[in-house]
């Protein structure tokens, strides 16, 4: 059974091809990061009208990568939520429309419950439960996971994602959006012992995050040792401080993960999300998995940020349950990961 | 000729299937509720024919100006019906279809339509019954009901959502007399069929994924100053 999926949440525009038989066939991605790039961060509407051009070529080109017919679509996934409105619409009406000429059934995607199950793609998928880690731009939390459908939060940031302080900071030292790859980059170079950030909310009880602070701890601390540099001592400096506000974000995220492991008795661990691509992160989970004496999983770095692949999975887990929606379609820009339920028959 | 057409672009939505010259249609008020009638209408439409989708010649659609949210919702539809079912579309003007819709009520033969475009400014256009069906006379534009609107003659006919808006405005501007002024009258999909049509039977349509809104209003963000 071919499932046919669509992600238009943001500012990439995923399509996949998942066979229940086989596994991943085909996936595509068209990036507008070069586009919302110029204006320092997305824009809502130029998303929305961006989708609405390039969804057609890329479920085209999709399924001639799959070598797979229209008819042989068998169910269609895509993103209801959460995300941009006008951007999640876009993709919906063309979902929903394409469902119903082609007779098939079309399913709603929580954009979120896609990250979570990206592992699931890899040759070693985790199985249930796990605790896993959801870190992106938009969302940093911590959930138990006992089954599709099945989550309780753990913990969440009460401020900034981790992404988007990756996203401030690089934009702070002038690194470039987005910021995580650009941080890391450059944290490369950057020497470790220089300068020792806090780690929010370590030094307390509960498995909550907060990044704001420190990415204020990057600014002062670039405005305090900045003065009179230039040239390569400047670069070094921004450098030394990607360095160690990497280390601090890495640090806060396995102490918290530790805990989560620890207090839900579950030592599958799984990361997601666009910041679950830093190297960093994934060495230093690795090592305090195995001390914990169990394992963390992670999707492809391809998988880490937003994509098509990830929804066909999740849309498959509901279809095969018999899950799919009627003729009407909607966005669900604020969505809770919570609200959802197990799947069921014809909701 | 058989050709669906839709329309989802004011507070209306509407879906009509044109059989040669036969029409059947849903039209309904219903702000905000469009992604969840337009394809049930669809849906009704054909099913009250006896017709496949694959059975159609063609679709048509209201491809803006209008409700940026609404367009792309007239467009999504289109693009994936057109995709799954391997058929031509022709993208059809909101202001050309309103102006349609006057002659097929009213009769009129010149036709000045405005859509409320928010931030004080109206979509409009002239548009002028040529050879059987309405035709822009000019180009669409989009700006401030208080200039440079002028009605073609002087049986135009004033039409759509910008004249109730800006009523007062628009007949200082325009010339247009207040006995011919329909801000109430909505885009019908009966009217994006028929000019839609007239289209298929002259060849214009295009490929699925080149089914795309026509905004206007293009400047929609503005790109940080350069430190």
């Amino acid at each position: 059974m071919n499932i046919l999926g669509i992600e238009t949440s943001c500012d990439e525009t995923g399509v996949a091809i998942y066979s229940s038989t086989e596994g991943l066939l085909a996936h595509q991605l068209y990036s507008q990061a070069e586009l919302h790039a110029e204006y320092g961060g997305v824009v809502p509407e130029l998303a929305s009208r961006d989708h609405v051009r390039k969804l057609l070529p890329l479920i085209r080109t999709t399924l001639e990568q799959a070598g797979v017919q229209g008819p042989d679509i068998r169910g269609i996934a895509y993103t209801a939520g959460p995300g941009l409105a006008g951007a999640l619409l876009s993709g919906a009406a063309v979902a929903r429309s394409l469902a119903w000429t082609w007779k098939v059934p079309a399913v709603e995607v929580h954009h979120m419950e896609g990250h979570l199950l990206a592992p699931m793609l890899e040759e070693h998928p985790p199985a249930f439960p796990f605790v896993a880690l959801l870190v992106s731009g938009g969302h940093s939390m911590l959930v138990k996971v006992e089954g599709i459908g099945r989550y309780s939060l753990m913990g969440e940031s009460l401020d900034d994602a981790a992404g988007e302080a990756f996203d401030k900071t690089a934009k702070m030292l002038g690194l470039g959006y987005p910021g995580g790859p650009a941080i890391a980059a450059r944290a490369e170079q950057g020497d470790p012992a220089r300068f020792q950030f806090p780690r929010p909310m370590t030094d307390r009880p509960g498995l909550d995050f907060s990044f704001s602070g420190l990415k204020t701890y990057a600014l002062t601390t670039m405005q305090k040792e900045s003065a009179g540099l230039s040239g390569e001592a400047l670069e070094r400096l921004k450098s030394d401080i990607a360095r160690a506000f990497e280390d601090a974000v890495v640090d806060t995220l396995l102490i918290k993960c530790r805990r989560a492991v620890r207090e839900s008795g579950v030592n599958t661990l799984v990361l997601a999300g666009g910041v679950a691509a830093n190297q960093r992160l994934r060495k230093k989970m690795n090592q305090m998995m195995e001390a914990e004496e169990g394992q963390a999983f992670y999707p492809r770095l391809d998988f880490c940020t937003d994509n098509g692949a990830m929804i066909a999975y999740a849309g498959w887990q509901r279809l095969r349950a018999g899950e799919a929606q009627g003729l009407a379609f909607q966005a669900r820009p604020r969505w809770s990961l919570m609200d959802l339920q197990p799947p069921r028959l014809n909701c | 000729m058989k050709l669906l057409a839709i329309d989802t672009t004011e507070d209306s939505c509407s879906a009509a299937l044109c059989i040669d010259d036969e029409m059947l249609w849903r039209f309904e008020i219903a702000p905000r509720r469009h992604s969840e009638l337009i394809l049930p209408m669809v849906d009704e439409v054909l099913a009250e024919a006896g017709l496949a989708v694959r059975q159609l010649d063609a679709l048509a659609f209201s491809r803006g100006p209008g409700s940026f949210t609404g367009v792309r919702i007239a467009t999504g539809v289109t693009q994936g019906i057109a995709l799954g079912a391997d058929l031509p579309v022709v993208p059809v003007s909101t202001l050309a279809a309103l102006a349609q819709g006057t002659w097929r009520l009213r009769g009129a033969t010149t036709v000045l339509s405005a859509l409320d475009a928010r931030m004080g400014e109206v979509y409009w256009a002239c548009c002028r019954f040529l050879n059987g069906s309405m035709v822009l006379d000019g180009e669409e534009r989009v700006g401030r009901p208080d200039l440079a609107i002028e009605a073609l003659d002087d049986a135009c006919w004033g039409v759509g959502s910008g004249w109730a808006v800006y009523p007062d405005l628009l007949l200082q501007s325009t010339g247009v007399s207040n006995q011919r002024v329909l801000g109430e009258q909505r885009i019908h999909a009966r009217d994006v069929a028929s000019l839609g049509l007239v289209a298929l039977l002259a060849g214009q349509t295009v490929a699925p994924e080149e089914a795309l809104p026509v905004y206007i209003r293009d400047n929609v963000a503005e790109k940080p100053a350069r430190p």
